[in-house]
């Protein structure tokens, strides 16, 4: 059997398990707490895989792992904002949010405000940054699933994002959370699973001496000590050192922002639950980077990763792959073909548990706060509600499948950063305010989150990401978006966080400060008991 | 509706809750711990990223074999993360719970179980009305 064979052979016991599993979970769901929250019944171990499984997407599992096998300690760096992340999300965000809201992000801070104004931007945030993530995920899907399976046509790419696409619907509409939360279990432990044995098998060559490791990968890739030091990606001139720190502020405050993230907590039963969810999600996070270091290095240390490699062709992406093919024995060895599809399976699976995670997030905003909320203004029953969701769901993977076809040209690999600057400037300002300070009002958190979603966006697109950027001298690529002779850039960074973070929490003291709602500040009374104590929190259902 | 009549009772018994010392001791505790380990390592994760931009040398000093500080440094984060974590769980389980289920448990007798409070149907709530 040839690894090609035995690889798509794995990707459909992928397939067949994700939809069997769907199908089950499917048969438990009926109103809209099983829909949007499973059901409040999962324990906090099973969210805090989960939660791992929506947030290690194929650009943490190949992306990190390939930044380190190409750039050695820089990648490194990138990954660690990932996870001292979850400390804001631990400390200020998940049992709050759990006690006080619902369904979706705009919950809490309907409770003490004006629902249609607030529901409309919360929701349309949501919408955004979800869009965002889910592009970068399926135009990434379309090229390392081709890759992976050996074949390399425009077509073949065009096919697999709309395969993908049509299984996240699937998944999303006919399971719910409960099904999308098993997807995202089943493929939490595939990834660790996967992740640890190739770990041990990279460290064994090296006699589990890192040191050893680590010398071995700056000599095999010729760049010496420098590769283990910080500056061959990031810190270049001073305007890359400020981009980068502007990049590592998206990422610290922007995890506690991601919409896809932040309703996972609702789906146990209790705030001491989201909390083991959250301590479970940064033990198994905080392994897998450190094995992505091992992953990285080994790479480095054990393939070929020069310019004109398959490593570095990929952009890093097939570092992986390429890794388990080798500690398994090699090309053309039963324990190499074995390992490469496996670790390709493992990939894949990764891929279609993140999208499908995405899409529910938006579906869910779109039913609960547009259709129930502003549409209905809350009269919309329970039926209905979970119809609207599917519904929505169907448009929202249709549309992600329209906009990836045309956009897997595009290098839009600055999307996934862009959501976490959108998450960091729009959506954290307005939840820790509200959280945390009485006197936020309506005003407030309407100017945080336009401000904070218009200033990254706009800020991106007169970017060197978008034009300006020129061709690479080396290999002629256009770099930025738009063709290389149209320049329209007046913002010298890549990444807008330094400027819209401290901008989405401005906008959100000035707006509060220039209006007065006594209303919203007598209802934080209620929202703080509320969500510091659990009084009167969404309870789980039992069937 | 009885949701609405519910909901002018809750508010009560929220207000209630707000303004015993039991809640105000909670939300201190919440807050004093909060607060001052946010800023710690937030400050701890800026100060490594600067350094990794700005202190090169001094991250490329090898400390043993092919170690060096810079990876000492981003391993550090990794401990403290853990650490962190550990210490608000802990923390968390001794100096919030046992104060949070008691005032919960006060306001359950007193709503006598009544549905929950839904704040995604704020339609329904007499004091929202047509804002």
């Amino acid at each position: 059997m040839s690894t090609q064979a035995l690889t798509a052979a794995l990707f459909i016991a992928v397939v067949l398990l994700t939809v069997g599993i769907t199908f089950w979970a499917s048969r438990q769901t009926s109103g809209t707490t099983d829909y949007y929250a499973g059901g409040r019944s999962f324990s906090g171990f099973q969210n805090g895989l989960a939660v791992s499984g929506d947030y290690m997407s194929a650009a943490s599992f190949l992306g990190i792992s390939g930044a380190i096998a190409l750039y050695g300690y820089d990648g490194f760096l990138y990954s660690i904002g990932f996870l001292v992340a979850w400390l804001v999300a631990l400390l200020l965000v998940a049992e709050l949010l759990r006690n006080s809201g619902r369904y979706t992000m705009a919950d809490q801070l309907a409770y003490r405000m004006s629902q249609r104004p607030v529901r409309t931007a919360a929701a349309t945030s949501t919408v955004v940054v979800s869009i965002f993530y889910l592009l970068a995920q399926m135009v990434g899907a379309g090229a390392l699933v081709t890759l992976l399976l050996g074949v390399s046509s425009e077509a073949a790419k065009a096919w697999v994002i709309v395969g993908v696409g049509l299984l996240m619907i699937f998944y999303v509409v006919v399971g719910g959370m409960k099904g999308t939360t098993w997807v995202q279990i089943v493929k939490a432990v595939l990834l660790m699973g996967g992740t640890v044995l190739i770990t041990v098998l990279v460290l064994a060559e090296f006699q589990f001496n890192i040191s050893d490791l680590l010398g071995a990968a700056s000599e095999e890739t010729g760049k010496g000590e420098a590769f283990l030091e910080p500056g061959l990606r990031y810190g270049v001139t001073t305007t890359s050192k400020i981009d980068f720190v502007s990049l590592a502020l998206a990422l610290v405050l922007g995890t506690a922002g991601l919409p896809h993230i932040l309703i996972r907590f609702y789906t146990v039963p209790t705030a001491k639950d989201a909390r083991k969810s959250v301590l479970w999600a940064i033990t198994l996070i905080g392994s897998f980077y450190l094995m992505t270091l091992a992953l990285g290095f080994g790479a480095a240390a054990l393939l070929n990763t020069g310019p004109e490699s398959e490593v570095a062709t990929s952009g890093g992406n097939l570092a992986s792959p390429l890794l388990a093919e080798a500690v398994g024995g090699g090309d053309g060895t039963t324990g190499g073909a074995v390992l490469l599809a496996l670790i390709s399976a493992v990939a894949f699976a990764t891929i279609l548990a993140v999208v499908a995670g995405l899409t529910l997030t938006s579906a869910s905003s779109v039913a609960h706060d547009l259709y129930a909320s502003v549409f209905k203004r809350g009269q919309a029953t329970e039926r209905d509600e979970v119809r609207v969701a599917r519904v929505a769901a169907f448009f929202i993977g249709g549309v992600a499948i329209l906009l990836a076809i045309p956009a897997q040209k595009l290098n839009i690999a600055f999307l996934v950063a862009l959501a976490f600057a959108v998450a960091a400037s729009a959506n954290l300002p307005s939840l820790i305010y509200n959280l945390f300070w009485r006197r936020f009002n309506t005003r407030g958190a309407m100017w945080s989150i336009y401000g904070g979603l218009v200033s990254s966006v706009v800020l991106v697109f007169f970017s060197p990401v978008v034009s300006g950027k020129g061709v690479d001298p080396n290999t002629g690529a256009n770099l930025s978006l738009f063709p290389a002779d149209v320049d329209f850039s007046w913002f010298p960074l890549e990444n807008p966080g330094i400027v819209s973070i401290p901008l989405g929490f401005f906008l959100g003291w000035l707006g509060t400060v220039t209006s007065r709602d006594a209303e919203s500040e007598r209802r934080y009374d209620e929202l703080e008991v509320r969500s510091l104590t659990g009084s009167g929190s969404e309870k789980a259902i039992t069937h | 509706m009885t949701e609405t009549t519910d909901h002018g009772v809750k508010h009560e018994v929220y207000e209630r809750l707000h303004a015993t010392a039991d809640f105000r001791e909670l939300r201190r505790r919440y807050r004093a711990f909060v607060i001052p380990w946010t800023i710690a390592f937030l400050a701890w994760y800026l100060l490594y990223v600067l350094m990794s931009m700005w202190a090169h040398d001094f991250m490329s000093i090898q400390l043993f074999g092919n170690i060096n500080i810079a990876l000492v440094f981003g391993l550090l984060q990794f401990v403290t993360t853990f650490a962190i974590a550990r210490i608000y769980a802990t923390h968390a389980n001794r100096e919030f719970d046992p104060l949070a289920a008691k005032l919960e448990g006060q306001y359950e007798r007193e709503i006598g179980g009544a549905a929950p409070d839904r704040p995604g149907d704020h339609a329904e709530h007499p004091l929202e009305g047509e804002r």
